[in-house]
C-alpha cells in the first residue's frame, strides 16, 4: 500500500456505516414475558422453543449484568431496546430472486454478494439482517453431501429434533446474564449439521448485519460435527454508524463428537463509536465448544478489531479423551474502544490439549484486556496447556492487560504461560522509514508481524482482508 | 576518486543541530560529489552519529539553523522515507530488530519504494528472490537470513552484512555508513568493506563514519575530516587518518583550547 492510498483511507474511517432504508416488521421497545411469546409466536415456533425461551428469561430477571470485566459504560436500558426487527418480506424465500433487492444491495455492498453470477466460489453464505436470515447460499449442494446449512429459524422447521438435542446443551440458558438474555430472544442465526464421516466440502459463512438503530442484536449459532466430521466457519459483522449504542448479545454453541473437528473464525468489525466514543456496538457474547468425543476439534479464531465493547470469551470444554482446544486472537482498539476479551480452557478428559495465542493491539485511549482460564480437572491427567499472551502498546495514552486464571486438580499436567508487552518504538519506524517506507505502512508492517501467528490460522480469503481490517483501524493512531 | 566533472551531491552549510535542546552539532560545512569516499572521524561525542542521523531524518534530531542541499533540493523539506527514496541511505551503527516482519519482505518493500522513485518496475516476490540472490554475494550472506525477521537474533556482525546488503538492493547515490566497523572481527570487516568498495563507482558517494584506521585499510578514503565539537575540525587527505593513528586526538583538544571552544 503506498502512502497516499493510506491517506485516502483515513478519511473514510469506516465504510460500512450506512443505513439501509428498508420497511420492517418492528416489536415495540421493551422487554416482557409477552414480547418473548410475541417474538416466538412471529416465528411460529414449537411449544418446546417457547418453553426454553420462557425458562431463560424468567431465570434472566434474577440476575444481575456482571460487572467484573475491566470495561466502563453506562447502564444499559434494558426496556429501551427493540428485540425483533425484521425486513418486512414474505417469509423465507425459496430463490434469491424473490428477496428484496434493496437487502441484496445492502450484502453486495458489504462486499457478500449473494446472487448465483457474483458469489463467492468456494464459500457459501447465511446472511443475517438484524433479526432475521435473508438467504443462504449453495443450500442444494451442500445438501448433497448431507450438510445441513441454513438459517436457525428455518432449521426449528425442518430439523426441530436435532434443535432440541443440541439447543443449550454447550452454552445452558441460566449460564450467564447475556446468554441468558439471548435465549430469551434470540431471533436468528445460523444452524450447521455436518454427518457422520463428511468433511464439509466448502467454507461456511454468516455475515451479520445490524441495520436499525434501536434495534438490538441477538442471533444464535450451532455447529454440530458429528463423528469424524469436519467444518470451517467464518463469520463477520458490520453496522451502521449511530451516535447511539446497540446491544449485541450472541450465543455461539458447538458440538463436536469423535475424531469431528470445528474451526470457527471470527473476524469482527461492528462500528467502532467516533473517536470520542460516542456510539458503537456494546458486544456481549457467550461462545462455546464442547468436544465431547475422543481426539475431536475445536478451533477459534477472532479477529477483533470493531465494538465500542467487547466481552468475549471463546472457549472450550475438553471432555473427550485426547480432544484438542485452540484459542488465536487478534484484538485491536483504538480510540475509545474497550475490549475485555479471551478463553476458558477447561480440560476434563485425558491427555487433552489446549493452545492459547492472544495478541493485543491498544492505541488511542483504549483499553484491551486479556482475560483467560486455563482449569485441569482430576481426571485431565497427562493434559497440556500452552499460553502466549502479547500486548502491544501504540502511542502513550492506551492500556493493555492480562489476566492469566490458572487452575489444576491435575499433578500430571503441564502449564506453560507466556506473556509479554511491546510497543513500537520510534527507532524501529525510523528504521523503516529511512528504507523509504511510509510511516503508516511502516505501522502496518510491524502491526501485522505481531499478529502473524493469528492471522495464519485465518482461511486464506480472509488473512489477507485481516491484514488490511487492522491497517486500516490503525490509521491515524500513531504519532 | 576525484573528478573535476563530478556533480555536487550533498551540501552541508553551517549546520546547528540539537537533541532534547542540547545543541550537538554547531555549524559543520561539507561537501561531497559524486565517485568521492570521505571519511569523518572524531571521539565519542564529538557528532559524527549525530550529524548521520539529522542527515537521514531522525524525528529525535532538531535542525537549528543551516542548510543541507541534496542534488540542490533541500533535504529538510523531505521526510525521512522521502529522501531514502530519493536515494540517502544511513547503514545503522546499531540496527534495530523488528521481530515479526520477515526481512525478505522488508527488503521487498524497501528495495520497491526506491525502484519506484526511479521509474524501474516494482519487483514480484518470485522477481525480488533472484535479485535477492544476486546481491546477497556481495556481503556473502547466508539465504537463511532472508526467512528470519529483521535483524532478530542476528550477531553484530550479520546485522552488519544486513546493512550493506539493504545499501547493494536500494542502491543510494549517498550512503552514509555509521561505525560500520564497530563490533566486527577483522574478518567481518573485510566482508563488510569488500561490499562498500564493490558498490562505490562514480556516480555515488559514500561517507564512513568511524572510529578507528583500521576500517580505512580496507576502504580508502579521498577525503579524511576531524570533527570535535559538533564541526569539522581540519580536513585532509589519507594521510591524516593516519597521523590520527599515531598522534592520538589530543591535538584536537588544544587546538579547540586555542580557538576557545572547549
Amino acid at each position: 500500500m503506498t502512502s497516499t492510498s493510506t491517506r485516502d483511507l483515513v478519511s473514510q474511517p469506516y465504510k460500512y456505516g450506512f443505513v439501509t432504508d428498508i420497511e420492517t416488521d418492528k416489536i415495540e421497545k421493551g422487554l416482557s414475558e409477552e414480547v418473548v411469546r410475541l417474538i416466538s409466536s412471529k416465528k411460529d415456533e414449537p411449544e418446546f422453543l417457547l418453553n426454553f425461551r420462557l425458562k431463560a428469561f424468567r431465570h434472566w430477571l434474577t440476575l444481575e449484568e456482571p460487572d467484573w470485566a475491566a470495561l466502563g459504560y453506562e447502564a444499559i436500558d434494558y426496556q429501551n431496546i427493540i428485540y425483533y426487527a425484521a425486513p418486512k418480506q414474505q417469509a423465507k424465500k425459496a430463490s434469491l430472486d424473490e428477496v428484496d433487492p434493496k437487502l441484496l444491495e445492502t450484502f453486495e455492498k458489504l462486499g457478500i454478494p449473494l446472487s448465483e453470477q457474483k458469489r463467492l466460489s468456494n464459500v457459501a453464505v447465511d446472511a443475517v439482517f438484524d433479526s432475521v436470515s435473508i438467504a443462504t447460499t449453495y443450500r442444494e449442494k451442500l445438501a448433497e453431501h448431507g450438510v445441513v446449512f441454513c438459517s436457525f429459524t428455518e432449521a426449528v422447521k425442518d430439523h426441530p429434533e436435532l434443535i432440541e438435542r443440541y439447543l443449550g446443551s454447550v452454552v445452558s440458558s441460566n449460564d450467564n446474564y447475556f446468554a441468558a438474555l439471548n435465549s430469551a430472544v434470540f431471533s436468528d442465526g445460523s444452524f450447521v449439521f455436518i454427518p457422520k464421516g463428511v468433511e464439509c466440502p466448502m467454507e461456511l459463512s454468516t455475515y451479520f448485519r445490524i441495520n436499525s438503530g434501536d434495534t438490538g442484536q441477538f442471533e444464535r449459532t450451532l455447529i454440530v460435527a458429528e463423528e469424524g466430521a469436519s467444518v470451517s466457519y467464518l463469520e463477520g459483522c458490520t453496522a451502521p454508524m449511530f451516535d447511539t449504542n446497540q446491544l449485541h448479545a450472541a450465543v455461539v454453541e458447538l458440538v463436536v463428537l469423535d475424531d469431528a473437528s470445528i474451526k470457527y473464525s471470527t473476524v469482527q468489525n461492528w462500528y467502532a463509536g467516533d473517536e470520542n466514543g460516542v456510539g458503537g456496538i456494546y458486544n456481549f457474547v457467550t461462545k462455546r465448544g464442547q468436544c465431547r468425543g475422543a481426539r475431536s476439534r475445536i478451533s477459534w479464531t477472532q479477529v477483533e478489531t470493531g465494538s465500542a465493547i467487547t466481552w468475549k470469551y471463546p472457549s472450550c470444554v475438553l471432555q473427550g479423551a485426547d480432544s484438542v482446544g485452540e484459542f488465536y486472537s487478534v484484538a485491536l482498539t483504538n480510540n475509545c474502544q474497550q475490549a475485555d476479551t479471551g478463553t476458558k480452557m477447561i480440560h476434563i478428559g485425558p491427555r487433552t490439549r489446549s493452545t492459547i495465542v492472544s495478541k493485543g493491539i491498544s492505541a488511542g485511549r483504549s483499553s484491551n484486556s486479556y482475560r483467560g482460564l486455563v482449569q485441569i480437572g482430576p481426571k485431565a491427567k497427562g493434559a497440556r496447556n500452552y499460553s502466549q499472551c502479547d500486548s502491544m502498546l501504540i502511542g502513550d495514552q492506551a492500556a493493555a492487560n492480562t489476566y492469566p486464571y490458572i487452575r489444576s486438580q491435575q499433578p500430571q499436567a503441564a502449564i506453560e504461560h507466556e506473556a509479554s508487552t511491546c510497543r513500537i518504538s520510534e527507532d524501529q519506524l525510523f528504521y523503516l522509514q529511512s528504507r523509504g517506507i511510509g510511516f503508516e505502512e511502516a505501522v502496518s508492517m510491524m502491526v501485522s508481524g505481531f499478529c502473524r501467528d493469528v492471522f495464519n490460522q485465518l482461511p486464506m480469503e480472509f488473512a489477507a482482508e485481516a491484514d488490511k481490517l487492522l491497517a486500516l483501524k490503525l490509521e491515524g493512531s500513531v504519532g | 576518486m576525484i573528478r573535476p566533472d563530478a556533480e555536487l551531491l550533498l551540501d552541508i552549510t553551517d549546520l546547528h543541530a540539537s537533541v532534547e535542546d542540547q545543541p550537538i552539532l554547531k555549524g559543520v560545512n561539507l561537501q561531497v560529489r559524486s565517485g568521492e569516499i570521505h571519511a569523518v572521524m572524531g571521539r565519542n561525542g564529538s557528532g559524527k552519529s549525530t550529524l548521520s542521523k539529522v542527515l537521514a531524518g531522525h524525528p529525535a534530531y532538531r535542525v537549528t539553523s543551516g542548510t543541507v542541499l541534496y542534488r540542490g533540493v533541500n533535504l529538510f523539506e523531505l521526510e525521512a522515507e522521502e529522501r531514502a527514496r530519493l536515494g540517502v541511505f544511513l547503514g545503522f551503527q546499531y540496527p534495530v530488530e523488528i521481530p515479526g516482519v520477515s526481512n525478505l519482505e522488508f527488503l521487498r518493500v524497501a528495495t520497491n519504494a526506491r525502484r519506484l522513485k526511479r521509474n524501474l518496475e516494482e519487483l514480484d516476490t518470485f522477481d525480488f528472490e533472484d535479485h535477492v540472490q544476486e546481491r546477497l554475494k556481495v556481503v556473502q550472506m547466508d539465504p537463511a537470513f532472508l526467512e528470519r525477521s529483521v535483524n532478530e537474533g542476528f550477531s553484530g556482525g550479520e546485522k552488519k552484512r544486513n546493512e550493506i546488503l539493504q545499501m547493494a538492493l536500494l542502491e543510494p547515490v549517498v550512503a552514509i555508513l555509521d561505525e560500520t566497523d564497530s563490533g566486527l572481527d577483522i574478518d567481518a570487516l573485510r566482508i563488510v568493506a569488500g561490499g562498500v568498495n564493490q558498490l562505490a563507482n562514480a556516480d555515488n558517494a559514500t561517507l564512513l563514519i568511524t572510529h578507528y584506521q583500521r576500517l580505512l585499510d580496507e576502504i580508502t578514503p579521498d577525503y579524511v575530516h576531524v570533527m570535535a565539537s559538533g564541526r569539522i575540525l581540519r580536513t585532509g587527505g589519507r594521510e591524516l587518518a593516519l597521523e590520527l593513528e599515531q598522534t592520538g586526538y589530543d591535538w584536537v583538544d588544544k587546538e579547540l583550547a586555542a580557538q576557545g571552544v572547549a
